[in-house]
């Protein structure tokens, strides 16, 4: 006998919002003047303007996308596209921090060896920055870390030299949306030879019912830097839909590395649409490891392009889906150049008739050879209203590849539970054990506190099952 | 306290598919002994381990099996483990990503025997070490990639920081060689003692020589057809089932 059905536990844990501090936000619904008052309101220069105005039409112009999540569910014109929290903006003191933020991070229970870090925390709160500080020997370092509307501010010449160069506003219909309203986001610049020892950490919530969050990351590795950024997201639960559509950016030169950990909880009600794409030169590597447990709709498939010789890139994702939580998460490796390798290892959990995809792509272009690709994908599918499927797209243009694909899926086994029973384990907490084990190959990649943190995300998402 | 814990199974059928295996086991294993149970190939071993231990798969029809006066067929497997009944498993499981210190922790806490990390790290390295288990084996994910001797090792190390009133170890000699058979037997018999009853499932003689039993039972076809001292181990070592079994038997 399998696996009885499993309980979910409902009520979004995470689910609480605060009083809303917000002074300032555009009307519902998008149009070009939503899309300049936004920019006014911001004061940017007029290229930011035209770039804006040109995305938005782009994002009109664009269907859905046919394939994929069901996105349905969307109403462009039932979303607040900006909410400014805050007269003031770019704290860089956490006592200019309001309480009721704090009381946020409370709640969230950042556990302290994480608040240690917060002074090289930006968290973003209702679209906008409210809170950021770069340590004082990042600055030494030359490191820029700052949220990106400072960087058009303050680095404008570094900042258009990247901007849109990865993901180009019409490159899809959600980056088009991105780049027509975005705001807030991380922008990272690491100089050549730099080495970046501590995790740059970011904190994103929504905050405010209908609302849109659309940040923006940018980061740019000089040759032979290395950075590490991480951004974790809860969000609370709100009664409509909601929409995050996020784009990120990596530039890695000759011979940086550059890792880039997210674990998004959003609340089950969230639409996550979100565009990564790296670019990896000569020598260099990316990484991004991906996890995903919350929200309703996920589509997120982390790119690399490897462009230079000796490139290298890694895709490791981790995706959970619960009741009515569809998970579309992947990979794209493009392989360019010559000697490059990439890696994809996803592992996903579908619960209490959740889904998870995987979608995966892999392209080697024809002077691209001794190219080496590997993709590993396992599902875990915990009772038979479940369901995982799996869509690998590759077009290899060059002989020369060595290419392995492997893919899973599979339930929890009446052996293993009957193991650890045996031992006096209760059968809930075994399969707990059993589904943080599957995830291990991705919990082992984070920084403690976050493995600490996820383990205790999944410890809820697998309360009430039977005992 | 009046009485010594017992294993007593009576009259045990169990089905498995639908099949019937075990047609009337009894059996009685009083702590302090130890008992062998032989047998050849389909004798149904293994299903009267595993349904004493409580798998899903197997599904009791007649009989009753109880521990300490405990009724274990109505009890789950963790219930009954917390009872004190262990399972030494012929083929262990493996748990991937679930290292073995951590198993063995969440173990220790079902059984209500949590202990200060440090302490359980000393008796985990003290139980190790007697079993000649290497130091990296902890952090090695639960049976995952482990070698036939590394799994059967690995089960008495279980065994040896469980400590269980009642052990029952199916086929622990199986694909071990003379070495590690002798590390693994004198395991268990370091672990023997007047609280805990062992019933050793084994096809072959051999383990038996570094454990001398108590008891000595032959299961064939779902029952036990006999039941001797040491000497009768030693007989089916040099004539084989056959003659025990009776000449229209003769094993598959």
């Amino acid at each position: 006998m399998a696996v009885e059905a499993h309980e979910l536990t409902k009520d979004y844990k995470y689910g609480f919002h605060d009083v809303d501090v917000s002074v300032f936000r555009t009307e519902k619904g998008l149009s070009p003047e939503v899309v300049a008052a936004i920019s006014a309101h911001k004061n940017e220069p007029e290229w930011m303007l035209k770039f804006r105005l040109k995305a938005l039409q782009h994002f009109e112009k664009r269907a859905m996308p046919a394939w994929g999540a069901d996105l349905s569910g969307i109403d462009f014109n039932n979303i607040y596209y900006y909410v400014k929290p805050m007269e003031e903006q770019g704290g860089r003191e956490w006592d200019d921090v309001p309480q009721s933020i704090k009381d946020t991070f409370d709640k969230l229970g950042i556990p302290e060896a994480e608040r240690k870090f917060l002074a090289g925390v930006s968290a973003q709160y209702d679209s906008e920055v409210v809170y950021h500080n770069i340590r004082a020997d990042l600055e030494k370092l030359g490191v820029i870390f700052g949220d990106c509307d400072s960087g058009l501010r303050e680095h404008p010449e570094i900042f258009r030299k990247y901007f849109g160069t990865v993901i180009p506003p019409n490159d899809n219909k959600f980056a088009a949306l991105n780049s027509a309203v975005w705001s807030g986001g991380s922008f990272v610049y690491v100089p050549k030879g730099v080495r970046v020892d501590i995790p740059l950490q970011a904190y994103f919530r929504i905050n405010s019912d209908n609302m849109g969050q659309f940040e923006r990351t940018l980061i740019i590795a000089e040759e032979g830097s290395y950075v590490h950024y991480i951004e974790g997201c809860t969000a609370p639960t709100y009664s409509s839909d909601s929409l995050h559509s996020a784009v990120v950016e990596i530039i890695a030169h000759k011979d940086a590395h550059v890792r880039y950990t997210t674990i998004q909880n959003w609340s089950n009600n969230v639409y996550n649409l979100v565009t990564k794409r790296a670019i990896a030169y000569e020598g260099a590597t990316v990484e991004w490891i991906d996890g995903n447990l919350g929200s309703k709709v996920t589509m997120k498939y982390p790119a690399i392009y490897l462009m230079g010789e000796r490139a290298h890139g890694e895709v490791l994702s981790a995706a959970f889906a619960g009741e009515g939580q569809h998970q579309d998460a992947g990979a794209k490796c493009v392989h360019v150049a010559p000697h490059t390798t990439s890696n994809i290892v996803s592992r996903s959990i579908s619960k209490d008739g959740g889904r998870t995809s995987y979608r995966g792509h892999i392209k080697v272009y024809p002077k691209a050879h001794d190219v080496k690709v590997s993709v590993r994908c396992d599902a875990l599918l915990l009772d038979e209203a479940s369901q995982s499927d799996t869509y690998p797209y590759s077009d290899i243009e060059n002989s020369e590849v060595t290419f392995g694909h492997e893919a899973t899926v599979s339930k929890i086994g009446e052996d293993q539970i009957f193991y650890l029973t045996s031992r006096g384990i209760p059968e809930a907490e075994a399969t707990a054990l059993i589904v943080n084990g599957f995830f291990e190959p991705f919990v082992k990649e984070l920084p403690m506190e976050y493995a600490v943190e996820l383990n205790r995300l999944l410890a809820v998402q697998m309360e009430g099952s039977v005992g | 306290m009046s009485d010594t814990p017992t294993l007593v199974v009576e009259g045990l059928h169990a089905e498995v598919d639908g099949k019937e295996i075990l047609k009337g086991v009894d059996l009685r294993v009083p702590s302090g002994e130890i008992h062998a149970l032989m047998g050849p190939n389909g004798s149904g071993k293994s299903t009267l381990a595993y349904t004493l231990m409580g798998h899903p798969k197997y599904t009791v029809t007649r009989g009753a099996a109880s521990f300490d006066d405990h009724d274990l067929l109505s009890l789950t497997p963790d219930e009954r483990a917390r009872l004190g009944v262990f399972l030494s498993f012929q083929y262990p499981t493996a748990i991937p990503g679930v290292t073995m210190v951590n198993f063995l922790r969440a173990s220790l806490r079902s059984l209500g025997r949590e202990m200060p990390a440090r302490e359980f790290m000393q008796s985990l390295k003290r139980e190790m070490d007697a079993l000649r288990m290497d130091e990296q084996f902890r952090s090695r994910y639960v049976n995952e990639g482990f070698s036939g001797g590394e799994k059967k090792r690995a089960e008495i190390l279980q065994m040896a920081l469980l400590r269980p009133r009642l052990a029952i170890l199916d086929e622990t000699d199986s694909g071990l060689d003379v070495d590690a058979l002798r590390t693994v037997a004198e395991g268990v018999k370091r672990l023997a003692g007047p609280d805990m009853g062992i019933l050793i499932i084994t096809h072959y003689y051999r383990i038996l020589e570094f454990l001398t039993p108590d008891v000595v039972h032959v299961l064939h076809d779902g029952r036990v057809v006999k039941s001797g001292g040491a000497d009768l181990a030693r007989e089916i070592e040099h004539t084989g089932y056959d003659p025990i079994l009776g000449v229209a038997a003769g094993a598959a």
